[in-house]
């Protein structure tokens, strides 16, 4: 068995195996550093940027980083704190996030995260960009208002023969999430649930049934993003 | 000293932000000696008599008496402060932003699953009704907003103590159940 390395978050001396991410390595060691588009288990993709952490001065995505011998991650600073509410209002001004409508209300990440941050009111002016909403799948409904194109479910979902269901079309701010038809066709009821849990936002959704959990009880109505990470420890 | 004078409106909103300042429940009796009231639905006061010191906007701009209102309270408050999402950035009434205007009215009066006899099909047009804006803003991109207040409608909680601390001058500390979106 490989020595596990020393690092430090904020201080707080952490420990690692060889090779773990900061990100991964946080969480073993109870601290929460916030993020989005990290799924433990599946390759990063670093694409969202709230996981944002500064080692030796430089702002580095904490999922990317692998952890070094002596490395000293700072996290829970002020200006990192700012640097994310920024992100996270960004993503809230370049989609049609109508929190109040959405399904995924209460069990959602981006909001837990602006729940967290307490976002009062982007300090961007609001984009209200025209998306496209597609329905044609059985199981689940794909509603590109929300989507945050974060990439977990092109990374987490594949079928048999290593097909991903999702993948990217077109470029730039037409960018958008959609789904192979083909591979898509037999999704099971679980698996349209999986698939809506893997989305940090509302952007893929469990056809038929909605709003199933009262306000109140819902995963964030009470307890902030993070909470089961720094209790464990 | 006479009270901290605050006014309210309604724009474009379902009076829902106004029912959870009622959802005080025993404290509006705290809020009746904490403040006084002018221009608003709950007094019932149509024009602003004095200077007031708070104004509370529930709902965005959707047409152009909301932002005659809104530009009105910006003038006679010292204070504004966006009650509700739909101040914030425009609520569902903005689910139509994107949707050109000429679409939404032809839906609503002449094509629509509920229209039922409007057999001279007429749009409305009369000079006493306001224009329809090209979309709904919040109401921050029309006037300065000082505070925002999320929800939909914002816990009676989170206004009650965003009110009395704007009142007092005292800090505000707001518990993570009290900050929500929906």
């Amino acid at each position: 068995m490989s020595e596990k390395i020393k690092f430090t978050i904020d201080g707080k001396e952490c420990f690692a195996e060889q090779g773990q991410n900061v990100l991964d390595a946080s969480r073993d060691n109870g601290v929460y550093i916030p993020f989005l588009c990290h799924v433990k288990g599946i390759k990063q993709a670093g694409s969202c940027r709230v996981c944002n952490v500064k080692i030796a001065g430089r702002t580095m995505t904490a999922c990317t980083t692998p952890v070094a011998a002596g490395m000293a991650v700072e996290n829970d600073t002020p200006e990192l704190r700012d640097l994310r509410l920024a992100i996270i209002e960004a993503l809230f001004v370049e989609g049609n996030h109508f929190c109040p409508s959405c399904e995924k209300s209460g069990n959602c990440e981006l909001q837990a995260l602006a729940y967290k941050f307490q976002m009062m009111v982007p300090r961007f002016p609001y984009q209200f960009p025209q998306k496209q909403v597609d329905a044609e799948n059985a199981k689940i409904l794909i509603d590109r208002n929300r989507c945050i194109l974060c990439k977990r479910c092109i990374r987490s979902f594949k079928d048999e023969k290593g097909r991903s269901l999702f993948a990217f079309k077109s470029r730039g701010h037409k960018l958008q999430i959609c789904i192979d038809e083909e591979c898509a066709a037999n999704i099971t009821d679980e698996m349209a649930q999986e698939i809506m849990n893997i989305c940090p936002v509302g952007a893929l959704i469990k056809k038929e049934k909605g709003f199933n959990e009262p306000i109140g009880t819902r995963k964030y109505d009470n307890k902030p993003i993070g909470s089961d990470i720094t209790s464990v420890i | 000293m006479s009270n901290p004078i605050v006014a309210t409106t309604s724009l474009a909103g379902c009076f829902g932000c106004h029912m959870s300042l009622l959802d005080i429940d025993e404290r509006i009796l705290q809020l009746i000696d904490l403040v006084e009231f002018n221009k608003s639905p709950i007094d019932d006061i149509k024009t602003f008599t004095k200077q007031c010191d708070i104004g509370l906007i529930e709902g965005g701009c959707c047409n152009s008496e909301n932002v005659h209102v809104l530009k009105e309270f910006r003038k006679n408050c010292k204070i504004l402060v966006s009650v509700g999402e739909c101040a914030i950035m425009g609520g569902l009434p903005a689910l139509r932003n994107g949707i050109p205007v000429q679409e939404c009215i032809e839906e609503a009066y002449l094509n629509g699953p509920t229209v039922g006899n409007n057999t001279t099909r007429i749009l409305p047009n009369d000079d006493e009704l306001p224009m329809i804006l090209d979309r709904v803003y919040p109401c921050h991109e029309i006037v300065k907003i000082d505070y925002h207040l999320p929800g939909c409608p914002p816990r009676a909680d989170l206004i009650w103590e965003a009110l009395v601390a704007l009142v007092t001058g005292g800090e505000l500390n707001l518990p993570y159940e009290v900050v929500k979106f929906d």
